[in-house]
């Protein structure tokens, strides 16, 4: 396996070694995160990329202003929505990450009335 | 407009297996899938099924849905799979609209299979909503499809088959579990998955719910509170556990949003999880030619939603004058494997739940 590396140095929330599954990462993609520059893995989706670098915290609910992270993974819950590549609203959970992409936590757009 | 002999929404364990008898029985067909691959949940159960040789029983899930993908290859004239396609509206006329891609079109199906599965219930206590705080499933997608460990230790709530085998698939993957949370005085799950966890020194914390989570931008600490035999909590019984990850697996309830959309008679049955169609033992829901399999009908395991899938694929060919070559003893087989997977004392409440829309078991 290649060497597995984040901004921050080795990919920690990788899996290494298990008993059942192998994980055979190829080429490294790059993507921005609140023009932070990250690193990810081809299959990667952009939650499980973010996942690696650390980041748990992917955006803050409308109303209350409220931390949101994942919580289902699988695209039914939209807790994960992000804004991506200047889209609002994209599940990170089911999206594939790609080179180059920019993605950023949500602003809210909450009204004050 | 695009016309179907078939539309099937969903290709987990129960669209796959409707789609390989529609297709044997002659007919065209669209499998719609959210996802950008198939199988459903299967692609991220890393451990082997129980039950008979018939549903792939010692067989890994995501084996299964290998198998039951690979049974739709050669049929390229019959068949067109989208992906990454959610089904958006369905209206009971059996037209469907469907996004995929930025773009959206619509399908009419002479039948159609609603297979959705199911999604995680969540459990009510103060700041469930922070960061750390998942699904069980979650935790499954997150580790056995991309290789990521969720962090660094876990308390699970619930002791069903779900809690028990995603704590295990936690300890393979190298993630500490701390504890394990159950409300009820008994463990839900197989007491041999139980065992396992009690041999690698896993803490079952019985007649204990969670209180509330802590942290700021990310959970940091559990309080668990201990609950007497009515089920309230006892005073001064609270305790922290420090754990960046809270794992939440306290059932599933079926994904019915389409079928009532549709206008479909739904009833609320418990023993099933939630909202399910009416149906009848046809697997027809209230509108003419549209069907329904898997845990949208009714939480069950993988291995009956593959056999309910097969009868509502033959089903669905025989009402629109499909023949499939073995239709008569095909059916017969397959209720019979029903029948054996739902008999028994853990099959009680599925058959009690089964009653009440409209199935009848002897």
């Amino acid at each position: 396996m290649i060497k597995l590396k984040t901004v921050r140095g080795e990919a920690l929330m990788r899996i290494k070694e298990h008993p059942i599954l192998k994980f055979d990462y190829q080429n490294e993609i790059h993507f921005t995160y609140n023009n932070q520059a990250m690193i990810g893995y081809e299959g990667d989706t952009i939650a499980a990329a973010l996942y690696d670098n650390g980041i748990r915290h992917f955006s803050n609910s409308v109303v209350h202003d409220r931390p949101r992270g994942l919580y289902c993974a699988i695209g039914n819950c939209g807790s994960c929505y992000m804004r991506v590549n200047g889209v609002d609203n994209v599940k990170t959970c089911m999206t594939l990450l790609e080179e180059n992409m920019v993605v950023e936590s949500e602003v809210s757009v909450a009204s004050n009335d | 407009m695009i016309k179907r002999d078939l539309v099937i929404v969903g290709g987990g364990p129960a669209g796959l297996s409707a789609a390989k008898v529609a297709l044997d029985a002659g007919m065209s067909v669209t499998l719609i899938e959210r996802f950008n691959q198939l199988g459903g949940q299967l692609i991220k159960q890393t451990h082997k099924f129980f039950g008979s040789q018939l549903q792939y029983a010692k067989t890994r899930g995501f084996d299964i849905a290998r198998i039951l993908i690979d049974d739709l290859k050669g049929y390229d004239d019959q068949l067109e799979i989208l992906l990454d396609a959610t089904c958006v509206g369905f209206y009971p006329d059996k037209v469907l609209t469907v996004y995929q891609y930025g773009k959206y079109m619509k399908y009419l199906g002479g039948s159609v299979i609603i297979a959705t599965g199911a999604s995680e219930k969540v459990l009510a206590f103060e700041n469930n909503d922070l960061p750390g705080i998942y699904g069980a499933g979650a935790i499954q997608t997150l580790m056995n499809i991309y290789g990521i460990k969720p962090g660094k230790e876990v308390v699970m709530v619930g002791s069903g088959n779900i809690g028990l085998i995603v704590s295990y698939q936690l300890i393979q993957a190298g993630v500490k579990v701390k504890a394990l949370v159950e409300a009820a005085s008994t463990i839900g799950g197989y007491l041999v998955h139980a065992s396992k966890l009690k041999r690698l020194g896993v803490g079952f914390l019985m007649n204990t719910t969670v209180k509330k989570a802590i942290g700021k931008d990310h959970l940091e600490k559990v309080v668990t509170v201990k609950l007497d035999d009515r089920w309230q909590e006892i005073p001064g019984s609270e305790s922290e556990i420090d754990a960046d990850v809270l794992c939440i697996s306290v059932g599933l309830s079926p994904l019915h949003q389409l079928l009532s959309m549709a206008g479909a008679h739904m009833l609320d049955v418990s023993e099933l999880g939630g909202l399910v169609p009416k149906k009848t033992c046809d697997y027809e829901t209230s509108i003419d030619h549209v069907y329904a399999c898997g845990d949208v009908t009714g939480i069950e395991e993988a291995s009956s939603a593959m056999v309910e899938g097969r009868i509502c694929g033959l089903m669905a060919a025989n009402h629109l004058g499909f023949k499939h070559p073995e239709a008569q003893s095909l059916e017969d087989d397959l209720n019979n494997q029903l029948c054996v997977l739902r008999q028994g004392p853990c099959g009680e409440k599925i058959r009690c739940g089964l009653k009440k829309v409209g199935e009848i078991y002897d």
